[in-house]
This record gives structure tokens, sequence and C-alpha cells, in this order.
């Protein structure tokens, strides 16, 4: 599993196709891989597990959330 | 591009432009078709000597001149529905663009491995070299690898703006607040330009949109030198 993940994050081009947002508006897409990978890194940080597979969100809401989008919440 | 007298539509650089080009041709000539016979029978009709007093209903005709229109729809129908699926179709795009439109003004997001982000203007009049074109031309162009599937993710960052590029047959409104996705596949290496498609101020007509397409190939390059410079 570890190295699936490992081999998944290692080829990333850019995210792919994600059927639960078939359609033109890809707000959700943004926020749902932006709250996955915070709620990883928390579940994972709480057991005390490696927070690789987390990677995987934040490339994703990297490559499809706008720069000004991200660090507007962050300074929130 | 656009040229002078231009009446048609640009020359197709996406495949999909090609078969939106192909259905238009096919659209307006059945529509030129039916205007020109409609014409016609409009002009004997009322220059006609012969009359008839008599003629109350006519059963055939009337079956004909409602089936005949129907064919004539559904023959329209037809590729038209074929190109609306083929652009819904999905495809695994090889690579992520942003794009936020401000007043007056694109910036270009290229975060899929290193945050590479950039702000396009429109060169003024007065600062064009010879031979640029006027009111297109921007000081910085969106790159994109030529036959990839790009992914155009689109927002505004006050008013509502629309990212179009015709020759590749794309148009998309820029909503702030909202992610519209579109995504296109360039034919060969060129030039492409668009200019913003919703009112937004003063300077609407003074934000346009450059796109440069270069053989895969070389993108690499293109990106490495553009990080650099930032």
């Amino acid at each position: 599993m570890a190295e699936d993940i490992k081999a998944k994050l290692e080829n990333y081009h850019t995210a792919p196709f994600d059927t639960r947002f078939p359609n033109q508006n890809q707000t959700k897409n943004c926020w749902v891989n932006y709250v996955d990978y915070h709620r990883c890194q928390n579940a994972l940080t709480a057991k005390g597990a490696d927070t690789t597979p987390c990677e995987w969100y934040r490339r994703v809401y990297t490559s499809l959330c706008p720069m000004a989008w991200i660090n507007s919440v962050i300074h929130e | 591009m656009a040229y002078p007298l231009q009446l048609g539509l640009q020359d197709a650089t996406s495949p999909v432009m090609q078969e939106l080009i192909h259905i238009h041709d096919h659209t307006l000539m059945i529509a030129l078709l039916v205007s020109t016979m409609v014409f016609y029978t409009i002009l004997t009709t009322v220059t006609t000597k012969l009359t008839n007093k008599n003629m109350l209903d006519s059963e055939g005709i009337q079956t004909i001149w409602t089936i005949a229109p129907g064919l004539i729809l559904i023959l329209i129908a037809m590729p038209s529905l074929r190109v609306l699926y083929m652009m819904d179709e999905v495809n695994n795009p090889h690579l992520t663009v942003k794009t936020i439109g401000h007043q007056w003004y694109w910036s270009y997001e290229y975060t899929d491995y290193k945050n590479l982000e950039f702000d396009s203007y429109m060169i003024p009049t007065q600062d064009l070299i010879p031979g640029q074109f006027r009111l297109l031309e921007t000081d910085h162009r969106m790159v994109v690898p030529t036959d990839s599937p790009v992914r155009m993710l689109i927002t505004a960052h006050d008013v509502i703006h629309s990212w179009a590029v015709p020759t590749l047959g794309v148009k998309m409104d820029a909503i702030p607040g909202r992610l519209n996705q579109t995504t296109f596949v360039v034919s060969h290496p060129a030039v492409f330009y668009g200019q913003c498609s919703e009112i937004c101020g003063a300077n609407h007509s003074f934000m346009p949109i450059s796109v440069e397409a270069i053989p895969l190939i070389h993108f690499e390059d293109s990106s490495t030198s553009m990080l650099a410079k930032i």
C-alpha cells in the first residue's frame, strides 16, 4: 500500500479526472481535496503514523486551487 | 487569429473547434437553403396571375410540410449532439493551468510541480514593436504543449470576466468564487489570441489573452526558464 502511494506520487502529472466532479464546476473538487489533506494529516499524526498518503491530497489541491484561495484560508 | 474583413470563424487549431466549424457550416447551409426556398415561394405566390377561389384544404402538402421540417431538424440535431458529447468526454489531462481574471489583466498559475505564477498585461499601443498586433499582444504569454490535453481552471478575482480563445473553440466565464473547468488540445505550434468576453469595467477591451503552443519536448525548457525568471 505504501509502495503504491509512493509510485502514484512519483508518476503524478496533474489532478486526474474525479468521477465525483464530472462537470464544469470544480470548486467543490478543490475544497474537498484541501479538507481531506488536513483531515488526513490530523488523523495520521494523532495515530503517530507516516503521513505520506496525505501528500496525494496536497498535490491535487495545489493543482486545482488558485494560490490566492489557499493563501487567504491560511491567513484567516 | 482574426484578420481584416473576416466573415466566418477563425481557422481551427483544436479538434473540437474543427468539429464546431463543420456543424456550423452544415447548419448554416441548411438555414440558407430553407430561407432561399421560402423567399422563392413567397415571391412566386405574391406575383402569380393564377387564382383559385375554391381551394379549401390539402392534406397532402400539409403532411409534407410537417414531416420535412422535422427531418431537417433531426439532420441538424444529430451532429450537434455528437459534438456536444464529444466535448464532454473524459480525458485525463497532462497539465492543469489556472487563469484568474482581474481588472484588467489575466494571471496564470502552473502549480502541478513548482508554483509558477505570472500576470499577463496587454502591451499598450505606443509600446508595440512593428509586426505586433494592436490590442492583442501581452507581455507574458500562457505557454502550453501541443498534442496534450490541457485542463483550464478559470476563475476571477473581482468581477465576472470571460476567458476566450476562438481558434481553440474555448470560451468560459471567469466568476469570482467559482472554478470553471474546460479542456482543449492544441494541434500545432503557434500563437493564439483571444479577448475578455464579459463586460468588466473601463478596460474590458484591453485585457487580451495570448496563448503560445510549443512542441512538448520544448515545453519543460520553457517552464524551467520562466521559473528562473521569477
